[in-house]
């Protein structure tokens, strides 16, 4: 089945069968490899992408459901010329990761909870990111990287 | 996951015409227990039927002293609506503790309601709100809406199309959740309604359940004192790795009683 999204603000158009996942379409056939797979079972949020503005888990959601649909990947934070997000500068500002491989997950959470809750305490922003697990850093830098990409995005707007 | 045959209608009558030719197409909601389910191939329907290009089975709406959500509102919008935060807080409040943010952003109450896992939250609002159960075809009364463990009272083809809850005069939700599922190891929603004081349980037994014994002894004082020598019976309730039937017997009372706190 052929279709039509809008991927990280460019028309795409890809063949997909009825059962592909989203993590792995952009993956495998549109060549975005930020996008991680952990689990593969919705807990772990590596492949948390954002479809209207809205974080998601990539690899419970079906390919063929997005048609007409508006996905933004890691990939899709910074700005053309390279300059980081708010959110991605924060993460690496605060030291937010160690081996890196939830951090696209994460900051695609960050993202979505931020718009929503601009000056979150520690405790809302630790409540902001639970569908994301970080095996590493015990989420301390995390929690502030969440909260300083939380303060930048509202000097930003 | 099996192949299968992807649809996508624009109405209910539409979706109910597609169920109904196919025996084992599924609808699909917010997905979030059926796709995962068909990736282990647990289920493996022929076809899907989504429900997401259905206009009509979306939104909230107040009527008079009810709160009317369509099937396919996401527990982020239940969460967030001012309307229900205004009259019926403790709705709000539940849906805005399932799962994590990504599961409230495409999980739905139809999906929630007519999966009827034992440990959802849903049901359990339902319930004890005694809320009304809209489908294509009829409506139906929670107390006779979930029938056992994953059962409900809706016929092959059928299909939630939205859920009306009585405003009611005070109620609270109480969850201890497993902090890895985020699904209720106990739940208990306690409501204040027209027709009495009610008390629904989820994650303890295969069903939600209206704990009829509680219920009488709130009705006569409602108060967590009045629950004070309360010793819940743990029959038939679930034994697993996460809690024994005692345990969770143990919940039922802690749990109603803070919710009850809550309230009084």
């Amino acid at each position: 089945m052929l279709i039509q999204f809008v991927l990280n603000g460019k028309p795409v158009a890809v063949d997909v069968a009825a059962y592909d996942l989203l993590a792995d379409v952009v993956r495998e056939k549109l060549g975005l490899t930020g996008t991680h797979i952990g689990c593969d079972t919705s807990q772990c949020g590596a492949c948390v992408v954002h479809i209207d503005g809205r974080s998601v888990k990539s690899c419970s959601t079906l390919a063929v459901t997005l048609e007409g649909a508006k996905v933004t990947t890691i990939e899709g934070l910074a700005s053309p010329s390279g300059q980081l997000h708010p959110m991605q500068q924060a993460f690496h500002e605060q030291h937010g990761l160690q081996c890196g491989f939830c951090t696209p997950g994460m900051v695609m959470s960050a993202v979505d909870f931020a718009s929503r809750n601009p000056n979150p305490t520690p405790a809302e922003a630790a409540a902001g990111i639970e569908g994301n697990f970080c095996r590493c850093t015990g989420y301390q830098n995390i929690v502030k990287s969440v909260i300083a990409g939380a303060a930048a995005m509202r000097v930003v707007k | 996951m099996l192949n299968f045959e992807y649809l996508r209608p624009s109405t209910v009558t539409e979706a109910g015409a597609m169920l109904g030719k196919m025996s084992e197409a599924r609808p699909l909601a917010g997905g979030m227990t059926l796709i995962p389910a068909m990736k282990l191939r647990l289920a493996a329907p022929t076809a899907l039927v989504d429900l997401a290009g259905v206009p009509e089975l979306n939104g909230i709406k107040v009527d008079g002293k009810t709160v009317i959500v369509g099937a396919m509102t996401k527990h982020a919008d239940v969460a967030a609506s001012a309307d229900v935060r205004r009259l019926i807080p403790a709705l709000a409040d539940l849906a805005g503790g399932i799962g994590d943010a990504q599961v409230r952003n495409k999980g739905t109450l139809g999906g929630s309601i007519a999966n009827n896992d034992p440990a959802a939250c849903y049901p359990a609002a339902v319930l004890a709100l005694g809320a009304t159960v809209t489908t294509n075809r009829r409506k139906i009364a929670a107390d006779s809406f979930f029938t056992g463990m994953f059962e409900t009272a809706l016929e092959p083809g059928e299909i939630v199309t939205g859920v009306t809850f009585p405003v009611p005069a005070a109620a609270a939700y109480e969850k201890f959740r497993s902090p890895a599922s985020r699904y209720a190891l106990v739940g208990v929603f306690v409501a204040k309604t027209t027709g009495g004081v009610r008390v629904a349980v989820t994650g303890a037994a295969t069903c939600v359940f209206r704990a009829s014994a509680i219920e009488s002894i709130l009705a006569e004082k409602f108060s967590a004192e009045a629950l004070a020598s309360l010793r819940f019976p743990a029959d038939g309730l679930n034994s697993d790795l996460h809690g024994d039937a005692q345990y969770r017997a143990q919940l039922v009372g802690v749990l109603t009683k803070r919710a009850v706190a809550k309230l009084s």
